[in-house]
C-alpha cells in the first residue's frame, strides 16, 4: 500500500483553476521530485498534501489515514507531514536549539530533556552541532535551511516536503543543502520535493513528476524522463532549464 | 491676592501631578490588559466578534476623548449611575487608550511574516500557541516603541478629565489661577510639569525604536 495517496484533486483561487486533477501515489523510501514551470501549481499541490490550504475536490490519504477534511489536527499531520520552506522561516527570537525543540515540546509534550535529546540527534544529523545556542540571524542561508530541516525532522514525520529548498541559496551554499537531503533519501526518508536543480532530480530521485498547467503531465524514473520526454512540454521544459 | 508664594503654586502643582501620574498609569495599565484581550479576539475571533472589535476601535479613534469623557460622566448620571469623576476619568481614558493600543498592536501581529505562522503551522502549532511561542514574542518586540511613545498621548489626555472636575495638573492649574491671577507663571509651571513627565518617555521610545532598526529583527 502507498504512504502517500493522491486521488483527483482539484483546488482554484477564486476562477483560477490550480490544480486540474492531481493522482499520485508515494511509497514509503520513495524520493520523488515536482519539476516544472513557475505557475503550475507545484507549491499549491505541496501546501494540500499539509493542509496549508485546502483542497476543493479530491482525496489525500496518509498510509490508511485520510488527511484532509477534519479527519487529523495540526498536531498529528505534523507527526506525519514535515515541511521545508524556499524561505528557512525559522524563528528569529529563538536559538537554534529552540527551533528544534519547540514543537515536539509544545506540541507532543515531550518532556524537555528528551527534547533536547532528539533536537541534538537530529542536529547532528544535519551537520549542525556546533551552532546550537546561535540564533537564526547569525546563520548562512544554507545553515539556516540545514536548521529547517533538522525542525521538521524532529517531529519525526513518515513524509518531508520540500519546496524549493534551495532556490533562495548563494549558489556555493546549495550543496550542502542538497547534501543534507541525499543522506535522508538514502536513510529511506520519503520524500516529495519541488526542485529547480535538474542534476539532483535525476541523481536522487526515484521519480519525477513533470507538473504544466495544474496536472502531472508526465511522470517516470530519471534516466527515461530526462533523457526520451514523451511530451513537447516536456522537452522545452528540459531545454530551457539545462 | 497675593498671598501665593512661588513655591506655594509649584508645590500645589506638585501634589496635583500625582493624580495625573496615577490617572495615567490606571489609564495605561488597564488599557494594555483590554487593548491585549481586544487585540487577540482582533486576530483570532470570529467574525462577527472581528467586526465589533474594528467597530469599537473606530468608535474610540474618531470621537474627541473630550467627548467620550462627557458622556461617561454625564452620560452614566442620566442612566441613573452614580459615578464620580475619578471613575469616570478611569473609565473614559482605559477604553480610549486600548483602541489605540488595540490598533497599534493589531499592526505589530500583522507585520510578523506569514511564513513564520505557516512554519509554526506545519509544525503542529495551534492558533494560541503559535500567537504564544511565535508571533507574540517577535510582534512584541516591534510593539515597544509605538506603544511607549502612545503612554505620552496618555499623559497628556488626562488633562482633559480637568473638564469634569478632577482635580489633576491642569485642573490645580485653573485654580491657582482662579485664586492668584498669575496665568502666564502658573501654566508655565502646568505645561513644564507635563513635559518633565512626557520628555523621557518619547527620548526613550525613539531610542527604543532606534535601537530595534538598528539592530534588525531578521
Ligand atoms: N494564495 C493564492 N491566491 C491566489 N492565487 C494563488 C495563490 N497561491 C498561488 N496562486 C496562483 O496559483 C498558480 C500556481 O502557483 P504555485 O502553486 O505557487 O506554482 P509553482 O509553485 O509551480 O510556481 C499561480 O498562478 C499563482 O499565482
Ligand atoms: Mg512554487
Amino acid at each position: 500500500m502507498a504512504l502517500v495517496s493522491v486521488k483527483d484533486l482539484h483546488k482554484s483561487f477564486g476562477e483560477l483553476e490550480v490544480l486540474k486533477g492531481i493522482d499520485l501515489e508515494v511509497e514509503a523510501g520513495e524520493v520523488v521530485a515536482i519539476i516544472g514551470r513557475s505557475g503550475s501549481g507545484k507549491s499549491t499541490f505541496l501546501r494540500c498534501l499539509n493542509q496549508l490550504e485546502h483542497h476543493d475536490w479530491g482525496t489525500i490519504q496518509l498510509a490508511d489515514q485520510r488527511l484532509d477534511g477534519t479527519s487529523m489536527t495540526p498536531g498529528e499531520l505534523s507527526q506525519n507531514v514535515g515541511m521545508v520552506f524556499q524561505s528557512f522561516n525559522l524563528f528569529p527570537h529563538k536559538s537554534v536549539i529552540d527551533n528544534v525543540m519547540l514543537a515536539p515540546v509544545v506540541v507532543k509534550q515531550t518532556p524537555k530533556s528528551e527534547a533536547r535529546r532528539i533536537a541534538e540527534e537530529v542536529l547532528a544529523k544535519v551537520g549542525m552541532s556546533d551552532k546550537i545556542d546561535s540564533y537564526p540571524a547569525q546563520l548562512s542561508g544554507g545553515q539556516q535551511q540545514r536548521v529547517a530541516i533538522a525542525r521538521a525532522l524532529a517531529m519525526n514525520p513518515k513524509v518531508l516536503l520540500c519546496d524549493e529548498a534551495t532556490s533562495a541559496l548563494d549558489p556555493e551554499l546549495v550543496g550542502e543543502v542538497l547534501r543534507v537531503l541525499e543522506d535522508l533519501a538514502k536513510e529511506g526518508m520519503t520524500l516529495i520535493l519541488v526542485t529547480h536543480e535538474m542534476k539532483f532530480a535525476r541523481d536522487v530521485s526515484h521519480r519525477v513528476v513533470f507538473m504544466h498547467q495544474g496536472r502531472i503531465h508526465e511522470s517516470g524514473p530519471p534516466e527515461t524522463l530526462f533523457t526520451r520526454p514523451q511530451t513537447p512540454e516536456l522537452a522545452q521544459f528540459i531545454a530551457s532549464v539545462v | 491676592m497675593t498671598d501665593f508664594t512661588t513655591w506655594d503654586i509649584v508645590r500645589n502643582l506638585l501634589l496635583a501631578a500625582r493624580w495625573t501620574v496615577v490617572l495615567s498609569l490606571i489609564a495605561f495599565i488597564g488599557g494594555a490588559a483590554v487593548g491585549l484581550v481586544l487585540t487577540l479576539l482582533r486576530m483570532g475571533g470570529l467574525r462577527p466578534v472581528r467586526w465589533l472589535v474594528r467597530g469599537y476601535v473606530d468608535l474610540f479613534q474618531g470621537t474627541p476623548l473630550l467627548m467620550q469623557l462627557f458622556l461617561a460622566y454625564f452620560g452614566a448620571a442620566v442612566l441613573g449611575f452614580d459615578v464620580s469623576a475619578w471613575t469616570a476619568a478611569s473609565v473614559a481614558l482605559t477604553l480610549f487608550t486600548s483602541a489605540f493600543l488595540c490598533d497599534i498592536w493589531r499592526g505589530c501581529v500583522e507585520a510578523v511574516p506569514s511564513g513564520q505562522w505557516q512554519a509554526a503551522r506545519v509544525l503542529g502549532l495551534n492558533y494560541l500557541q503559535s500567537m504564544r511561542h511565535v508571533i507574540l514574542p517577535q510582534a512584541l518586540r516591534l510593539a515597544v516603541p509605538p506603544t511607549v511613545g502612545f503612554s505620552v498621548q496618555v499623559i497628556k489626555g488626562t488633562a482633559l478629565a480637568s473638564v469634569i472636575g478632577f482635580v489633576e495638573l491642569t485642573k490645580a492649574g485653573t485654580m491657582l489661577n482662579n485664586a492668584t491671577f498669575e496665568p502666564f507663571t502658573i501654566f508655565t509651571f502646568v505645561a513644564l510639569g507635563y513635559f518633565i513627565l512626557c520628555y523621557p518617555l518619547s527620548r526613550y521610545a525613539r531610542y527604543l525604536e532606534r535601537r530595534l532598526y538598528g539592530a534588525g529583527i531578521r
